[in-house]
């Protein structure tokens, strides 16, 4: 054995240690792949061995080799045996490399369940803390349901150290067994006010990440977090708890009422960034929820606005971006605020930092106007051109369409220069989003009818030149533009000037190489195209060139009819068979253009893209009939989506009424079958902007703008919507001056183009008359449509099934809580003497109640509530703490208690009750009435003389208060107290004031736990402070262990002159049937 | 929350690497050697943020070594960045010199700050008191 020992260390000399390993790979950096897989055999060798020590050093080269990226889940089990080893400096590389590599899907995991259990109550620490670390990186399911119990327990350990580790684990074990969850909450939140600000934090960690997933659940430790909020001067504490008020904010606007000024205070008082930024995202969050019924509102607002310019003007990139960050969730609710800082927001655009400058995009949405949208959105393309990164141009591009289209094209005053833009945009190579610039040419050319003729004409350009943009077809996403292009080309054909050339230029071989959807809107859209033609040579009569028309598709058409996708294929040879057809009549000289124009003839209107998605499939409708049943029938189709798109409506206000576009819908339907090509019902159903356009004189009379087809795209000079925006300067200006002089006269243009715009707005009595109107709004705009998605939650989440309501004792909650209160209790150890947790604040007044009893299974839980009766509070405060409930649940309890218990637990035994803060409210304000199920004590306060105790002066004084047991120990140095403290007066003379409150405890329901502050108002010395209280039948004080029941309990501190601090003490109740009063006495000396 | 933190060197090489949430030893390295990528292509006059995915990366450069820590959009983003220069100094206290060597003191140390995602201590002493105690255990 010795010898084994003696080689095995011998052979270690030989091991390469981490050390070693880390040196080798720097050393083969040629063939490090093959060093390391030597290195992997080395230490397989090594892991054979039974020395431990060997076995641990392998384990850790493991660990680095994992890091690096290879695989070692094959040592899994060795890892195991590392961990197991007794020796610390062992185990712990076990842990870490368990804690690195072990996850869900490690099977040998449950094989350390036992080892773990005995590492966490091992008598060292370290050991445990080791074993909590690791956990919380490899936790199961199974772990967690097998070790919850363990955990809980160390989060009561003497150490602080554990406790705080086993808090923060704990979090892990919830995600991993829900169930967990409630039976440890109460201990969870007595560790918030747990004397060790390590544990403390673990604390609020936990729970913050708990409350910001199902924040409604924890509404009710509200009042103990702004207690801590106030106090605390650990600021990593102060962000998470602010990060929580600014989840549960929305749910309780006053809470927010009561945040701000506390908020406000850190804002000007810190001078920590981090800090800072937090309390400006809770105020933002506080005020959004705040219907604006508050006065200082709008100074809360300039408040953050303003500090947020200051880190916006900082010189430190991080709080530049941080500033706008926050800006962008001002900007959501209060538009106003933000826009007052544009200037500074478009110099964030020029700020060589990507990130800042998309931050300042998502500003500059907000901030938009009739006025500056065409200078933001030029400076927007300077930057499209310079940007080096797709991913920034990209950006820049869904942003400059997002900010134009947005509010359906509310800032848009001139249509020419949007598709100007949108023209430019396409010369963006390798752009991703070449479907989005499709989308707003089809949707600007369908809905703004007064433009169709100059996109038409730019269309027929980028048809022409196809060949540019569709160079690269693979990776190209701008040739989707192409499917627009042709779309609008052949749709509204009427306007185009060389359809023969759009024509020949659809019909080039190139197309073929086009996507398959792409080429199967061009194939439709040449007998749009031809038909038209066909049209205008028939009608000039020039028989011979309509001939060579068809002739000239009847070649080109198979190409396409050889295509391999199915959709081009069928439409290309359909359309095929008919042209021959016609050329057959031509040939007989029969006139055949109007038939074939009628077969396009009526109008294609828009649809909103969710509009269908969102169609319901009725009972027993048969989708392949829709499109070919009478008007009624789709008709009543249409009746349906109301709700749905009503829905919608509340999501996006700018939403127009959906009843309308829905009867435009049917009609625009029925209309297309009238087949007339002047659709009377279109002009009806949006009767000004068409009006607008009837009284512009002249305008479809205008010669078509005169541009050299090929110029915007070939020379790269000035981007051609500059033309635009000086244009457009121009008009505004002239339509200014025009008011001011209150002329209508137009003067003179110098250019065709000048006179065509202006001549379209002179008249106009806007500010800035937009150019051009959108026709129809039926369409919703892309951007921030996400459109359902906001209710849908990922069902894989893991929070979800932490969605637990907690119970809370005091609060009012509904009913469930109930049951779960039970749960809770039923796993903890009915002698927990941890320390009871404090909610203070709750109660105004203090009754006691009892609660039935609850399930038997569960042994004894009662709950009760102790309230005590006692003067009128002034409560603002505790109004406010208080109706953190909801209000309805209020209103309803009061009478029902029976109804509410039994309705709660359907449990054949005992109800129990929850107690709502509003409902003892109540009780206590009738107080005299009773009149409730459950009976109500009141205390009273007795006085007792003061008896001389031994000699000098010992006062008793008067107490009424219930004895101690379990002390939180002084470490409350009693600041002031927070505000909405529901202390009530004890007992009181020249020496000491004593208030107190009471509370249920949630571990142990039949007890009760009475904080007691004791002040000291004199000059002297207050010591040995002792309180005892004559227990009752029904009530007693805990005493610890031995005492008898005359013995009085010990208050754990010292009072120096003017201190106050605070005691609890802990009493038992056998029934809540009876008010109960008790008699106390204090004594203390007086030194 | 933290989802990951890193220390990797110019060069892309990984120096340390926690997760707190189980990633695919596989698909580290790619997301290593983006994160890598992302903070490189970064001068100096930019922010220490950058969104990346569906997470947010945070991190500091100190000479030839990034520290990198992956947030999920609810942790404050100054609080983690100052939480790195506080880790770095408690290296910086704590090793004399090369930490390479003592990656798993490194862990421990990590370990105290940071655990499950959260950031938990920043009091240097209490930190390093685990380490002091593993040392004399050593020396002994």
């Amino acid at each position: 054995m010795a010898l084994k020992m003696v080689k095995g260390s011998i052979d270690r000399m030989f091991d390469k240690n981490l050390q070693d390993l880390v040196r080798g790979i720097r050393n083969h950096k040629e063939d490090e792949a093959k060093y390391i897989s030597q290195c992997i055999d080395e230490i397989k060798q090594e892991l054979k061995q039974d020395n431990i020590a060997v076995k641990a050093n392998a384990v850790c080269k493991l660990t680095y080799l994992q890091m690096l990226g290879y695989d070692i889940s094959w040592a899994a089990f060795n890892i195991i045996e590392v961990m197991s080893a007794s020796k610390f400096t062992f185990k712990r590389i076990g842990y870490l490399a368990a804690s690195q590599c072990f996850h869900e899907g490690t099977d040998v995991i449950m094989l350390t369940t036992n080892q773990i259990r005995k590492d966490l109550s091992s008598p060292n620490q370290y050991d445990t803390g080791v074993a909590l670390t690791g956990l919380s990186c490899f936790v199961t399911p199974d772990l967690a349901r097998d070790l919850a119990n363990d955990i809980m327990t160390l989060m009561s350990h003497t150490k602080p150290y554990i406790r705080k580790k086993a808090v923060l684990i704990m979090y892990k074990v919830f995600l991993k067994y829900p169930e967990s969850l409630r039976p440890a909450f109460p201990r969870l939140k007595e560790k918030l006010e747990d004397p060790d600000p390590g544990v403390q934090s673990a604390a609020v960690n936990v729970i913050c990440e708990l409350a910001r997933r199902n924040p409604k659940n924890y509404l009710s430790l509200a009042p103990l977090f702004f207690k801590l909020m106030t106090s605390s001067t650990n600021n990593w504490v102060l962000i998470k708890i602010i990060k929580l008020f600014g989840a549960l904010t929305p749910l309780e606007p006053r809470l927010g009422k009561k945040l701000i000024e506390p908020l406000t205070n850190l804002i000007h008082s810190t001078s920590a960034m981090s800090l800072l930024y937090e309390c400006v995202n809770t105020v933002i969050a506080v005020l959004i929820s705040l219907s604006s019924g508050m006065p200082n509102h709008s100074a809360s607002i300039q408040l953050c606005v303003q500090k947020l310019r200051i880190l916006i003007e900082d010189s430190d990139q991080n709080l530049k971006y941080l500033g706008l960050l926050a800006m962008s969730k001002i900007l959501k609710t209060h538009p106003k605020s933000v826009q007052s800082h544009k200037d500074l927001i478009l110099q964030c655009l020029d700020d060589k930092d990507e990130s800042i400058r998309l931050r300042a995009l998502d500003l500059l949405y907000g901030m938009v106007s009739k006025k500056n949208l065409m200078e933001i959105v030029k400076k927007l393309m300077i930057h499209v051109d310079k940007a080096e990164g797709t991913t920034y141009r990209d950006e820049l591009l869904t942003k400059i369409i997002d900010i134009c289209s947005q509010s359906n094209y509310q800032y848009i005053t001139n249509f020419e220069w949007y598709i100007s833009i949108l023209v430019e945009l396409t010369r963006l190579e390798g752009t991703r989003h070449g479907h989005l610039i499709a989308a707003q040419m089809l949707d600007v050319a369908i809905r703004v009818k007064a433009i169709r003729k100059f996109a038409v004409s730019q269309m027929a350009m980028l048809l022409d030149n196809a060949h540019l943009i569709a160079s690269n077809t693979q990776r190209n996403g701008i040739c989707e533009v192409l499917y627009a292009a042709a779309w609008i080309c052949g749709e509204f054909s009427e306007h185009l000037e060389e359809a023969n050339q759009t024509l020949e230029a659809m019909l080039r071989p190139k197309v073929t190489t086009l996507p398959g959807h792409i080429q199967a809107v061009y194939v439709q859209n040449m007998v749009k195209l031809y038909a038209s033609i066909l049209q205008q040579k028939e009608q000039a009569g020039e028989k011979e060139a309509a001939q060579e028309i068809t002739q000239l598709m009847i070649e080109r058409l198979p190409q396409f009819v050889q295509s391999a996708d199915l959709e081009v294929q069928e439409r290309a040879s359909c359309i095929l068979q008919l042209i021959k057809y016609i050329q057959k009549l031509q040939i007989k000289e029969i006139p055949v253009a109007e038939e074939v124009i009628a077969l396009f003839a009526g109008e294609l209107n828009p649809v909103a893209p969710k509009a269908q998605k969102k169609v319901p499939v009725p009972e027993g409708l048969d989708l392949d009939a829709w499109i070919n049943e009478p008007p009624s029938d789709s008709e009543s189709e249409d009746e349906k989506p109301k709700t749905i798109f009503h829905d919608e409506e509340q999501r996006h206000s700018r939403h127009r009424q959906p009843e309308i576009d829905e009867e435009e819908l049917a009609r625009r339907r029925e209309a297309r079958k009238q087949e007339q090509a002047n659709n009377p019902f279109y002009i009806k159903s949006s009767p000004s902007p068409q009006k607008r356009y009837q009284d512009t004189p002249g305008v479809e009379h205008i010669p078509v703008v005169q541009i050299d087809l090929s110029v915007p795209l070939k020379v790269p000079g000035m981007p051609m919507s500059d033309q635009y925006v000086k244009l457009e300067e121009e008009r505004r200006h002239k339509q200014k001056l025009e008011k001011d002089k209150k002329k209508k006269k137009q003067k003179k243009e110098k250019r065709g183009k000048h006179h065509r715009h202006n001549s379209l707005h002179t008249e106009s009595e806007e500010d800035i008359a937009p150019a051009h109107h959108v026709d129809i709004i039926t369409e919703e705009m892309p951007e921030n449509a996400l459109p359902s998605d906001e209710e849908d939650k990922d069902p894989n989440d893991p929070y979800k099934a932490l969605d637990i309501d907690l119970d809370k004792p005091l609060a009012d909650s509904e009913k469930l809580p109930v049951q779960r209160h039970r749960n809770v209790e039923t796993l903890k150890s009915p002698d927990t003497e941890a320390p009871l947790v404090e909610q203070k604040s709750k109660k105004p007044k203090k009754k006691e109640k009892k609660h039935k009893e609850k399930e038997r299974d569960k042994g004894k839980k009662k709950e009760k509530k102790v309230v005590e009766e006692e003067e009128e509070k002034k409560g603002e405060d505790l109004d406010f703490w208080l109706s953190t409930a909801p209000p309805p649940a209020s209103t309803a309890q009061p009478q029902s208690e029976p109804e509410v218990g039994a309705a709660v637990v359907a449990e054949p035994q005992g109800v129990k009750k929850e107690e709502r803060e509003e409902q003892e409210e109540e009780e206590e304000d009738e107080g005299k009435k009773s009149s409730k199920h459950k009976k109500k004590k009141h205390k009273k306060e007795k006085e007792e003389k003061s008896k001389d105790k031994k000699k000098s002066k010992k006062k008793s004084h008067p107490s009424e208060e219930e004895t101690t047991e379990s002390v939180q120990n002084g470490t409350l140095d009693d600041e002031p107290l927070p505000p909405m403290s529901s202390y009530r007066l004890l007992a009181e003379n020249p020496y000491i004031k004593t208030t107190y409150d009471i509370q249920g405890n949630l571990q142990n329901d039949s007890q009760v736990t009475v904080s007691v502050i004791f002040e000291n108002k004199s000059t002297s010395f207050l010591k040995s402070m002792e309180l005892n209280v004559l227990d009752s039948l029904n009530t007693k004080m805990l005493r610890p262990e031995g005492s008898s029941v005359h013995d009085g309990i010990p208050v754990p501190f010292q009072l120096p002159p003017g201190i106050s601090n605070e005691a609890q003490f802990v009493f038992t109740l056998q029934s809540i049937v009876m008010a109960q009063k008790l008699k106390g006495t204090l004594s203390f000396i007086v030194k | 929350m933290i989802k990951f933190f890193l220390m990797v060197n110019k060069q892309g090489q990984t120096r340390l690497s926690r997760y707190y949430e189980h990633v695919e030893i596989n698909k580290r390295a790619t997301l290593e050697a983006e994160v890598v990528k992302n903070c490189l292509s970064r001068s100096k006059d930019q922010c220490s943020f950058i969104e990346y995915k569906d997470f947010k990366l945070v991190y500091r450069q100190y000479a030839a070594l990034f520290v990198v820590v992956g947030i999920n959009e609810t942790e404050n983003e100054m609080a983690v960045y100052e939480l790195i220069h506080n880790f770095v100094e408690v290296l910086d206290k704590y090793f004399s010199r090369v930490i390479m060597f003592n990656l798993d003191r490194v862990h421990i140390i990590l370990d105290e700050m940071v655990l499950n995602g959260c950031i938990v201590e920043m009091n240097r002493n209490r930190i390093l008191a685990p380490l002091f105690v593993l040392d004399k255990v050593a020396e002994s």
